[in-house]
């Protein structure tokens, strides 16, 4: 156990931080499709339902894009608090994907959302369909921008440092924009918030079949969720399988530690149950497949997967992290699989809406993607460990200089309490919008959509 | 050409921005639990409502602009006004959670009214502390911040810190008495009235302490012939507070609100001729802190292209909502 130091302490906030904020843009990017699928339809077939559904995750969207737009907003300055040697000596090759970030989708997802949620009555339908249409690809885009950057980070390509200036120097921007991780990272990233998203539709659509409600919408809304799943789990692996290859690439440390695999060999178990002990450098308790890992890594009983020995001790990720919270996300990834073909198997059984233990498994699994989500970025983020900028900047030597160690834990535990209490609060008002549940179109127009943004109804007294 | 040059104009450009924009949505927070009733309050905030997180954006481009354009300064002036910059962004979080909660909430929503006005003001209050502290200064060796984690707190920084809030304050209230009408209205007038003269007492007292405290400011200001170029600043301050005063007194309802906004133009413009060309005064200067050409012409190419696209849809969605919000009429229904 090293001391408690600064460095310690600003990557635990970091992590901390970067972890809280995820959450929301997982839901916000996945959301914002469903809406722009349920409006299209709404537009076509003119059945209220879809304006209905719409009106209900619209909701949902807007409470949960206000708490990702805080906790963004932290975020972009934690790099110069915390991380100032990092941002000096980064910034020329990360502030532009940063700024790109917030110049192409920031600024169009913040100038469109004023529209989706409250010009409803104000533009006509198609240019509210636009409005939700630029949202959704404002979400999008801001994923691609920062994925790029923090792939740099794993995979740093078209730069050069500069020892003169002391800074990165950019090369050739496509090569950084595109390093070698970064269309895995995209892909699987986007699958993830998608998968995630539907899970969270199933999950409250299934609760409302449960609770008897409105039956006909809670159908659509879970048929389409289900589709969606059955869809997304198989790729979601596939993906992964070809990031997983991908890594053993350019990040063959990594691998070792998520594989558990201390000795370079042939024939390398895929270890199911282990618990690495870092300074034996050996598993505990292992039980495996004989020749599973060299068989997914290298398509070959014989094939040689690397192992941690072949680096300093010093240049290893904490292995017990990286292990454990990979066999978290692939877990939860086969269990997506397998929900999605039962519900296939039910709806051709036709019993899709009937199934309790169907409705009752989608409802367990509602928070199930933001785990596996976190754990996919456990794996990459502790695992690019002890670097920020793989091989060439320690995370030792990217922090700033000098920010004392009291002001960071004061301010980590200020983070824990608040962002807890916001947390508690974003739950409670989720909670009472599902249970209040898709409200009926009332007397007027349906377009009059001044209720759409939960912060705007008036309750009545 | 000169890229630190133009760099810095774009980002002197951006924050100025976000100051207009931001500034009277932060200023209708302040304002808040001053408002004659609820219903007053609800009007307020759904007046700011659609239009808040593209104004904060703003600032996130002012943040991501510097670590563009001046990482440098970027990596100094962060770490030394840890503490300020912490306050702001813990504001910040209340405040905009609150647009969420605040309706939401039944039996909690005082909770969230306090989320709304303590974030405003501390955010307000923070950033002109930030402003304060850079006009004194940091302690910089070897290209690091090498000063104390309470440098930046002086009696100066907390006048440049409450000379922000009023300011703030007087842009809400003026942008209120365009938004609204009526009881409401006459409200915000008042309220106009008097936090312009508060503005301006700060104002007043910030220009008379700052070349007093950096003789290369008074030196700006005062040395040779510079005065004739730089009068017009105190000037044209005089004229636009007349004109706020005219406004308010003939009950013009836009009038008010764009003087208000140049009186921050001016007050903005002065802060550049002061620090000019430095960007972490004393000694970091805009070429010092530049990021390497390779980055600042990839950067600035994006600038060009998208800074109008997002002007332009900017000002789209402020035409959406523009009006007067009532009950009736408003974005939400009573
Ligand atoms: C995969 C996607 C993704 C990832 C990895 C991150 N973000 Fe994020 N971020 C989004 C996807 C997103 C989003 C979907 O675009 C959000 C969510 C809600 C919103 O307003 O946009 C957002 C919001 C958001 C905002 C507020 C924007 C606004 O006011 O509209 C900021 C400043 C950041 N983010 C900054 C960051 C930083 C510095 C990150 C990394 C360290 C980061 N984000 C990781
Ligand atoms: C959004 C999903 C992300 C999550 C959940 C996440 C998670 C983490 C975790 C757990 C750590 C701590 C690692 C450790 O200290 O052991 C970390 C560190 C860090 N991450 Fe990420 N990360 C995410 C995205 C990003 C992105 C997009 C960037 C950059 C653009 C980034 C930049 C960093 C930096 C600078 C650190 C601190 C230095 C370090 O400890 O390596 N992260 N992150
Ligand atoms: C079962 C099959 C899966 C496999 C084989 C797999 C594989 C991987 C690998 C190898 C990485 C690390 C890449 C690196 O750091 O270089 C990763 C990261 C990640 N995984 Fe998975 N994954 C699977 C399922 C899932 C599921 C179901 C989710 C979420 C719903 C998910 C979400 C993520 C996320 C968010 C990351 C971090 C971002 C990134 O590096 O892409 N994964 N995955």
């Amino acid at each position: 156990m090293p001391p408690i130091d600064v460095e310690i302490l600003a990557r635990l906030q970091f992590a901390f931080t970067v972890s809280f904020h995820i959450l929301f843009p997982t839901l916000t990017i996945g959301l914002a499709a469903f809406l722009v699928i349920l409006e299209a339809r709404y537009l076509r077939s003119k059945d209220d339902a879809y304006l209905r559904l719409y009106r209900f995750w619209v909701k949902v969207f807007a409470l949960t894009f206000g708490m990702g737009v805080v906790s963004g907003l932290v975020l972009s300055y934690q790099f110069g608090t915390n991380w100032s040697e990092y941002s000096r000596i980064s910034g020329p090759v990360l502030g532009p994907l940063i700024g790109f970030e917030v110049l192409t989708a920031f600024f169009l997802e913040a100038g469109f959302l004023g529209v989706m949620l409250f010009g409803w009555d104000k533009v006509g339908p198609r240019l509210h369909f636009l409005a939700t249409c630029l949202v959704g690809f404002g979400t999008s885009l801001s994923a691609f921008w920062i994925l790029s950057a923090n792939s740099w980070m794993q995979t740093p390509a078209g730069a050069h440092f500069d020892a003169a200036l002391g800074t990165f120097v950019a090369d050739d921007w496509l090569a950084i924009i595109f390093n070698p991780s970064f269309p895995y990272r995209f892909m699987h990233m986007m699958t993830a918030s998608f998968l995630t998203s539907s899970l969270v539709i199933a999950g409250i659509s299934a609760f409302f079949l449960l609770r008897h409600d409105d039956k006909a919408l809670a159908r659509k809304g879970f048929s389409m969720a289900m589709w969606a799943i059955v869809i997304l789990a198989p790729l979601q692996i596939f993906l992964g399988d070809l990031h997983g290859l991908n890594t053993l690439e350019h990040q063959p440390t990594k691998v070792a530690a998520m594989e558990g695999n201390w000795e370079t060999q042939s024939r390398a178990p895929l270890l199911l149950f282990a618990i690495p002990d870092q300074k034996a450098e050996t598993n505990h308790l292992e039980l495996g497949i004989p020749g599973g890992a060299s068989l997914i890594l290298r398509h070959s009983l014989d094939g040689v997967v690397p192992g941690l020995k072949d680096v300093a001790a010093e240049d290893r990720p904490p292995v017990g992290i990286v292990f454990w919270s990979f066999r978290v996300m692939v877990g939860l990834g086969f269990i997506f699989l397998a929900v999605g073909a039962y519900g296939l198997y039910a709806r051709w059984r036709g019993t899709l809406y009937t199934d309790k233990w169907l409705a009752r498994a989608c409802l367990t699994l509602t928070p199930a993607g933001f785990i596996a989500t976190l754990a996919g970025w456990f794996v990459t983020e502790v695992g690019r460990q002890p670097y920020t900028i793989y091989g060439l900047l320690r995370s030792s030597d990217s922090i700033s200089p000098i920010v004392s160690a009291s002001a960071v834990a004061t301010t980590l535990t200020l983070f824990i309490i608040v962002y807890g209490g916001l947390f508690g609060a974003y739950l409670y008002y989720l909670i009472k919008l599902v249970r209040a549940g898709t409200a009926p179109i009332s007397g007027q127009a349906p377009e009059a959509m001044q209720g759409a943004r939960p912060g705007l109804v008036v309750p009545a007294e | 050409m000169d890229l630190a040059l133009i760099a810095a104009i774009a980002i002197a450009a951006g924050i100025l921005i976000y100051i207009v924009l931001d500034g009277f949505d932060l200023g209708v927070g302040i304002l808040f639990p001053f408002a004659p009733d609820d219903r007053s309050r609800d009007m307020m905030m759904n007046s700011v409502a659609p239009v808040w997180d593209g104004n904060e954006t703003w600032l996130i481009l002012g943040g991501g602009g510097l670590l563009v354009f001046f990482p440098l300064a970027y990596s100094i002036v962060l770490p030394a006004f840890y503490m300020p910059i912490m306050s702001l962004l813990f504001a910040l979080i209340f405040r905009g959670v609150a647009f969420e909660f605040r309706h939401s909430a039944h039996t909690s929503q005082h909770i969230w009214d306090k989320a709304f006005f303590w974030g405003s003001l501390i955010a307000a209050f923070s950033q002109g502390v930030l402003v304060g502290a850079l006009v004194q200064g940091i302690t910089v060796v070897d290209g690091r911040f090498a000063g104390g984690m309470f440098d930046w707190l002086t009696p100066f920084s907390l006048l440049t810190g409450l000379g922000v809030v009023v300011g703030y304050g007087l842009q809400g209230s003026t942008w209120l008495v365009m938004k609204t009408e009526n009881e409401m209205q006459d409200w915000a007038r008042r309220a106009a009235v008097m936090l312009g003269g508060g503005l301006l007492i700060v104002l007043g007292a910030v220009s008379i302490l700052t070349p007093l405290l950096r003789p290369a400011i008074a030196e700006r200001w005062f040395g040779g012939i510079n005065i004739l170029f730089v009068a017009p600043v105190p000037l044209l301050t005089l004229c636009f507070a007349g004109l706020l005063y005219y406004g308010l007194f003939t009950k013009r309802e836009v009038m008010p609100f764009i003087a208000s906004i140049a009186l921050f133009v001016l007050a903005f413009a002065g802060l550049g001729i002061s620090l000019f060309p430095h960007i972490v005064p004393p000694s970091v200067t805009i070429w010092d802190a530049a990021a390497p050409p390779s980055s600042m012409i990839f950067a600035l190419i994006g600038v060009a292209i998208t800074l109008p696209m997002v002007l332009g849809y900017t000002v789209y969605a402020y035409s959406v909502f523009k009006g007067k919000v009532s009950a009736e009429g408003g974005y939400a229904k009573h």
